[in-house]
């Protein structure tokens, strides 16, 4: 029963929706529709295990006066107000939840991933040590894209930016299509082991 | 300077965490934390608004549609991971979530990532136009332009030949695995330099609002 049944329902969820692909019209098409509904609704509620297992975490941060705690406080605040915003007076545009949005969570979210750009560039310099000839291929083709994205590049040589264009259209294309076509490949065998029950992982490996 | 509270408090969270390129401190930990809270509750509210709502609420309780009942008790099932001793339900919904997206991925992933990308990268070797403007417009650009067919059916083939482990990289084969990294460690630098530039128009976006809207010094 524990493990048996998500085997029987892994693999007819994964051959509906791999039948349905050869046979597009009643049952198949309705069933993967239905089943595309049920998923959406599926990974909502674990989207809410997600946010209740972290409130039970810092819940129990502060209860037991643990190092940090008032920051705990500080998240279930956020929490608490942007929730309420949204639950009592909706998302639409003007309502708080919007106003909270705009002036918190796009400037925070923003200025989070803006910082990366310090540290990308401290891995840059450890990176681009080029002390083989693949880390220099590496340096080469970084700056020679990066300086063709900026005024400057096209200021030292004109031709700069159709070189920046080049490297993303063909050489860089061919890598990325490599790597694509093994992470397709890879994609299908794995699927196909999870459908047919070999792989079993995600049930806690037992 | 602004007036507008919204703006100052923007302006806030911004510098705390900009703080942290000093070091780890409180104030970073404040918006870090404060940032987790908000992201989560607008996600819990966007997904509540444009899935379940509309998906699950509406039609079971307004229109009718019984049926729904499944998901819903797969998602009430997927809740009781939060309690050890009845956590073995959570299962079913799983089962459920990673059996509808492995289908679904197999067959996506072998038509738009497998067949596709052999399909486009197996065209004509010799592009017409690429060489007419070499012959007239003779230049290394052009010349890059003419042979960029070539150099991306050359790099795809020894790319997958790199990644193809059941064979020992030596000989002839060892050879074309080689080449096969240089060209993933083009591919890896252009998108590297790619990723840098857009995190710095990030930054450059959050300079120009304290110093614009914030500061109102440009």
């Amino acid at each position: 029963m524990k493990k048996e049944v998500p085997l029987i329902i892994t693999f007819v969820a994964g051959m509906i929706m791999i039948v349905q692909y050869f046979v597009p019209h009643w049952p198949f098409s309705n069933l993967q529709q239905m089943f595309n509904n049920w998923f959406l609704i599926i990974t909502v509620f674990a989207l809410i295990l997600g946010i209740l297992n972290l409130l039970k975490n810092h819940i129990e941060k502060v209860s037991r006066r643990r190092k940090g705690w008032l920051y705990s406080i500080v998240l279930m605040t956020g929490f608490m107000i942007m929730g309420v915003a949204g639950f009592v007076w909706g998302p639409a545009e003007g309502r708080p939840f919007d106003w909270i949005y705009w002036h918190a969570h796009v400037p925070m979210s923003s200025t989070m991933f803006a910082l990366l750009a310090f540290f990308v560039a401290s891995a840059s310099y450890r990176a681009f040590r080029a002390r083989t000839a693949e880390a220099t291929l590496l340096l080469v083709s970084a700056i020679l894209v990066m300086m063709s994205r900026v005024p400057l590049g096209s200021y030292m040589w004109s031709q700069l930016p159709l070189i920046g264009d080049w490297i993303m259209s063909y050489p860089n294309m061919a890598g990325q299509r490599a790597i694509m076509i093994g992470i397709a490949l890879g994609v299908v065998s794995t699927s196909l082991r999870i459908i047919l029950g070999i792989e079993r992982t995600y049930l806690s490996g037992k | 300077m602004s007036t507008d509270p919204g703006v100052w408090i923007a302006a806030f969270l911004t510098m705390c965490i900009l703080s942290f390129l000093y070091r780890d401190n409180p104030f970073y930990r404040f918006a870090e934390h404060l940032f987790i809270g908000v992201s989560a509750a607008y996600w819990a509210v966007y997904y509540y608004y444009n899935i379940l709502q509309p998906n699950l609420i509406d039609p079971m309780f307004v229109q009718g549609q019984l049926l729904l009942i499944i998901p819903l008790a797969l998602g009430v099932m997927m809740l009781t991971r939060l309690f050890p001793k009845v956590g073995w339900m959570s299962r079913w919904p799983l089962a459920f979530i990673v059996g509808t997206y492995a289908g679904y991925n197999l067959i996506i992933y072998l038509q738009s990532d497998a067949l596709d990308q052999v399909t486009a990268t197996l065209v004509s070797l010799v592009q017409v136009e690429a060489w007419q403007t070499l012959f007239q417009h003779p230049s290394f650009v052009n010349f890059l332009y003419a042979i960029g067919v070539p150099v991306v059916i050359m790099g795809v083939i020894t790319g997958i030949i790199y990644f193809f482990f059941s064979k020992e990289h030596k000989g002839v084969f060892g050879g074309l695995a080689k080449i096969g990294i240089w060209f993933l460690m083009v591919a890896f630098g252009a998108s590297f330099g790619y990723t840098v530039m857009a995190r710095i128009s990030l930054l450059i976006g959050r300079v120009y609002f304290l110093l614009h809207n914030w500061l109102q010094l440009i």
